[in-house]
């Protein structure tokens, strides 16, 4: 992606942004490529394809065809989609596997029904979100988008689509556009306290709801709370500054405590030190 | 283009009856044959899932058919044979310089350096 600062897609068009300048980052850019790898590597581990077998799959926005070689490298057949001419340049040159084709994703997925195994995006879906033209609407094209890509998928598929939502108004509008189509499935966000490496993955299925994979970098807390731990140790409560309740036994040792450091005479600390007293006293 | 990827292919033209813009048509200038790794599994896998007639009818236009039967045989799953004809077919033989066209709305969509141009101006969409 380009420099920090504004977002690409307030520069124009995908088609015009991508050109031969760009493109030409996504071979020799080593950091760029990294990080492409290692999206489309997570991208495919979320589609949670069957170990051991071939699959076909789509890639929408596949550019210069990097993470459609991570799927070949995978051993997965595929086919990718892209608005730049420039990038699919790009990718003819590094001769990929893939078949590509020059597509405007929000004008739909040209395939028929269940022709694919699975899918994934990289980087692409956020601009459906921009009206490049006076003619956009983006809720209409995110619609005829994801619709025709729910009909293209396999019953059981999935989607891997990673963005660059701009703010939560936008990731709202992609989730409610893919839910309309008839997708069931979720966010999974990785690293979602690091500005930096804070990754968004939408997770589509087609079909009944399968869970969703947890996000990379998230506390795993579920698997300890879903069991009792049972210690020897008994606990013991302190209030919110940490300090021992007051009368308690161990405010009792601590002050003893303190006093024999203070050099003062104390008596030993027994099985009857702090014990509760008869009513009485 | 490869053939797998014609077979799964339609037109996404507005106001294409359902399932009317498939098969494409394919009027090929140029066409090349490559050699791909026969993989049996996937092969096997892409048989059911292929529209069998579309397949033989958009081979034999370009004339790689080969003898690839008009019916997938039964018990293809196990026959190498017949799978390696049908690889040869989907995978082996690509489309360069051409024309692809809309049975029903009769829109082309030119094919050059291999990638089909499925642009759509905006009356289309």
């Amino acid at each position: 992606m380009a420099a920090s600062g504004k977002r690409p897609e307030h520069r124009g068009p995908p088609e015009l942004f991508y050109d031969e300048t760009e493109a030409r980052k996504y071979t020799h850019n080593s950091r760029m490529i990294e990080i492409q790898s290692q999206m489309s590597e997570r991208a495919v581990e979320l589609l949670g394809l069957p170990e051991d077998r071939p699959c076909f799959l789509l890639d929408v926005g596949c550019g210069s065809g990097l993470s459609g070689d991570y799927i070949s490298e995978e051993g997965h057949y595929w086919v990718g989609m892209d608005i730049s001419p420039a990038m699919l340049d790009v990718a003819i040159e590094r001769e990929v596997e893939g078949d590509l084709m020059l597509t405007d994703m929000g004008q739909g997925i040209p395939f028929r029904p269940g022709a694919f195994d699975g899918c994934i995006s990289i980087s692409a879906v956020q601009w459906l979100c921009n009206a490049d033209k006076k003619t956009h609407r983006p809720p209409k094209r995110l619609y005829r988008f994801f619709s025709t890509l729910y009909t293209a998928l396999a019953r059981g598929a999935r989607a891997v689509l990673q963005l660059y939502p701009e703010n939560s108004q936008q990731l709202e509008l992609i989730t409610t556009q893919a839910m309309k189509a008839g997708f069931t499935g979720g966010m999974v966000v990785d690293y979602p306290n690091s500005a930096k490496a804070k990754k968004f993955f939408l997770c589509l299925f087609v079909g009944p709801t399968a869970v969703l994979p947890k996000g990379l970098g998230t506390e795993c807390s579920d698997e300890e709370t879903a069991q009792a731990k049972f210690i020897r140790e008994r606990i013991r409560f302190k209030n919110a500054k940490g300090q021992s309740v007051k009368k308690s036994r161990d405010w009792v040792l601590e002050k003893k405590e303190r006093r024999r450091r203070q050099g003062k005479e104390v008596r030993a600390d027994t099985r009857y030190t702090g014990r509760k007293r008869r009513p009485h006293f | 283009m490869k053939l797998l990827t014609h077979n799964m292919l339609t037109s996404h033209v507005r106001g294409v009856r359902p399932g009317g813009g498939f098969p494409l048509r394919i009027k090929a200038t140029e066409v090349k044959v490559n050699n791909v790794d026969f993989n049996q599994e996937f092969t096997a896998r892409m048989v059911p899932k292929v529209e069998w007639g579309a397949l033989v009818e958009a081979a034999e236009s370009l004339g790689h058919r080969g003898d690839l039967p008009s019916e997938p045989i039964p018990d293809y799953e196990s026959n190498e044979d017949f799978l390696r004809k049908v690889h040869h077919v989907l995978m082996e033989v690509e489309v360069v310089e051409g024309m692809l066209k809309c049975p029903d709305t009769g829109r082309e969509f030119p094919i050059t350096k291999g990638i089909p141009n499925m642009l759509l101006s905006e009356e289309e969409t």
